[in-house]
């Protein structure tokens, strides 16, 4: 199955019926794939709004209704949809966030990139908040990570990004979608439906009193530490007897292992972190993993935006190396194993010295 | 002693923010009223646009959602689609409505969605300190057209309404005023019409209302309510402007 087929289907499996879009290129497979597959859903509605502002908007309207929905999008219209983000992180309201990513700034180009790293990471539009952040690396992983957002979205209730980029949503690959048997989530109490038997109900992001947005702002700190400690997810790959570990996520580090494999039969020890929650950001393995190993090499498909995690992370321990190809560049694993071995061979050396 | 009016069942006991002689107050009654009669307080869901109103969920007893400036059509289309049975209305100014949603307005009308719009007209940005508005009148005095409105450079009275009535997913747009007892209970019937087009599917529901800013006009209650009748109502003529059988 195709990355964007994928992401609708574990969609639709995980009980979405809602589908909120607007074309933009590399991910206008996956509308195509809800629209038509929407169709045959008893009750599943599939929408092409008028704008990417439009969309979220409506897939905030379909979250304060209860449902479980979707939106996706390429770089330039996550941008547009920054402001919905941020007011649903406000009114903590679930919802799942496809971003395609491509180069940019600006329209910049249409092939894969991992240059919106910050802009998922950090919150992305106004205010004190932060997004879950899912970065698969294979199809098959889209689709695990499309039904774990919708569970992470609804437990915490918080919108979710799942990161892909062009190359996940146009990859063929064999999966298996994640049937419908979740974990036991909260009872949705707050939803609007009409205040039948029970007093109304409000959600708002707005108050006039600046103590009651603090605590407001603190309540939200508190569940981000909740998440933080509880929803980190990496892979770590060959790293017991390295010198020095790749740290690289999504497309990147597909392409990182097959430089990794490469370099292991030239005997050069070189193992990898691949973050699979950008944020929360899996800070402890890498701490863990300075203890005993000095060169962490960080590449990304963007001029370097996670290296500043890492950096954070390591908190002046140990040496960081990095590549990038920005710009929609995709590098050959042979091009990062050739990097990669040279900076591994002058660590070498400045160890030996 | 005989009870012959008392507070909506739709409206909670809160004291309203609104200046004096703002008109809100009187159209947030009136839907109360509506809701009331027509026996929807348990079906309905306000998303409420940002301007005067962004805190009329104090003021409304109904399920209350707060949408992003210029978005209440968005995101009042995305809770009717999961939920048709409810009844599903915006209350949202001019600036909210005509200016920075625009797009969300106009495509909601035009897909048909099956939603009401209260869309307040008093001609200003009200919340933010009198500013234009789309719908200033041409040689409005306003914070930000300090000389008066210039079309040549600012453009005309957006008539909005007008704009939506053209499109084929509307179904009932109805120009009303709050400036005098006779106008406050056409402009409830409207109110009640916009809500049966809604019941009936029959679609995109607005009712337009012209309602006094007398603290951004600069006037008394009294002068603003005078000047919706002599100026205001030359530009937006008040009336059934569309309004398809149902």
């Amino acid at each position: 199955m195709s990355g964007t087929s994928t992401i609708g289907e574990a969609a639709i499996q995980a009980g979405c019926k809602y589908y909120f879009g607007y074309p933009i290129t590399p991910q206008n497979a996956l509308p195509e794939y809800m629209a038509q597959r929407l169709s045959e859903v008893p009750g599943g509605v599939f929408l092409q709004a008028e704008s990417e502002i439009a969309a979220i908007n409506m897939l905030l309207g379909a979250s304060v209704a209860g449902a479980r929905a979707m939106t996706s999008s390429s770089s330039p219209g996550i941008s547009l949809k920054q402001e919905g983000i941020s007011y649903m992180a406000g009114q903590e309201l679930p919802a799942v966030i496809v971003n395609v990513m491509r180069g940019g700034p600006g329209l910049g180009t249409i092939y894969p990139a991992q240059s919106d790293y910050f802009q998922s990471t950090r919150g992305g539009g106004h205010g004190d908040y932060r997004t879950v952040v899912l970065a698969p690396d294979s199809v098959q992983e889209l689709a695990d990570m499309t039904a774990l957002a919708f569970d992470l979205a609804d437990n915490y209730r918080t919108p979710v990004i799942v990161l892909a980029d062009g190359v996940l949503a146009q990859m063929m690959e064999p999966v298996r979608i994640p049937s419908r048997k979740r974990k036991k989530l909260p009872a949705k109490n707050y939803i609007l439906t009409g205040a039948k038997g029970r007093p109304s109900r409000i959600i708002h992001s707005f108050t006039m009193d600046p103590k009651e947005q603090e605590d407001h702002n603190w309540k939200l700190v508190r569940k981000y530490k909740q998440i933080e400690q509880r929803e980190v997810r990496y892979e770590s790959f060959l790293l017991e007897d390295a010198e020095m570990v790749v740290v690289a996520y999504g497309t990147a580090a597909r392409i990182a292992k097959g430089a990794i494999k490469r370099l292991r039969k030239e005997n050069l020890k070189v193992g990898m972190i691949r973050p699979i929650t950008l944020w929360p950001f899996p800070t402890k393995i890498i701490q863990e993993t300075v203890k005993y190993i000095h060169d962490f090499f960080v590449f990304e498909m963007s001029a370097g935006q996670m290296i500043e995690d890492v950096r954070l992370s390591l908190e002046g321990k140990g040496r960081i190396h990095f590549y990038g190809r920005p710009g929609g560049v995709i590098p050959a694993p042979v091009e990062l194993y050739r990097i990669i071995s040279r900076h591994y061979y002058q660590s070498k050396r400045k160890k030996g010295r | 002693m005989k009870k012959i009016n008392s507070r909506p069942a739709s409206l909670k006991e809160a004291p309203f923010h609104y200046c004096p002689g703002c008109g809100h107050s009187i159209v947030h009654r009136l839907v109360a009223e509506v809701i009331d009669e027509m026996k929807l307080r348990e079906k309905s869901i306000c998303s409420l646009g940002v301007g005067c109103a962004v805190v009329a969920y104090k003021y409304f007893d109904v399920d209350t959602v707060e949408a992003p400036h210029g978005r209440a059509a968005a995101v009042a289309t995305g809770i009717k689609r999961v939920r048709p049975e409810n009844i599903v209305f915006t209350y949202q100014g001019d600036g909210d409505l005509a200016a920075i949603g625009t797009a969300e307005t106009l495509h909601a009308a035009n897909r048909g969605e099956l939603i009401t719009v209260i869309f307040i007209n008093n001609a200003v940005y009200g919340m933010t300190g009198g500013q234009m508005a789309p719908t200033s009148l041409v040689g409005q005095k306003t914070t930000t057209s300090p000389a008066g409105r210039n079309p040549l450079k600012e453009g005309y009275p957006l008539k909005f309404s007008e704009v939506l009535a053209l499109l084929g997913g509307s179904s009932y747009l109805e120009r009303v005023a709050v400036n005098n007892p006779a106008n406050i209970r056409k402009a409830k019937k409207a109110i009640a019409k916009a809500f049966q087009h809604q019941k009936k599917k029959s679609g995109f529901s607005v009712v337009e209302i012209l309602s006094p800013c007398p603290t951004n006009w600069r006037m008394s209650s009294v002068e603003s309510c005078r000047w919706i009748d002599e100026v205001m109502t030359k530009v937006y003529p008040l009336g059934v402007i569309k309004e398809k059988k149902c």
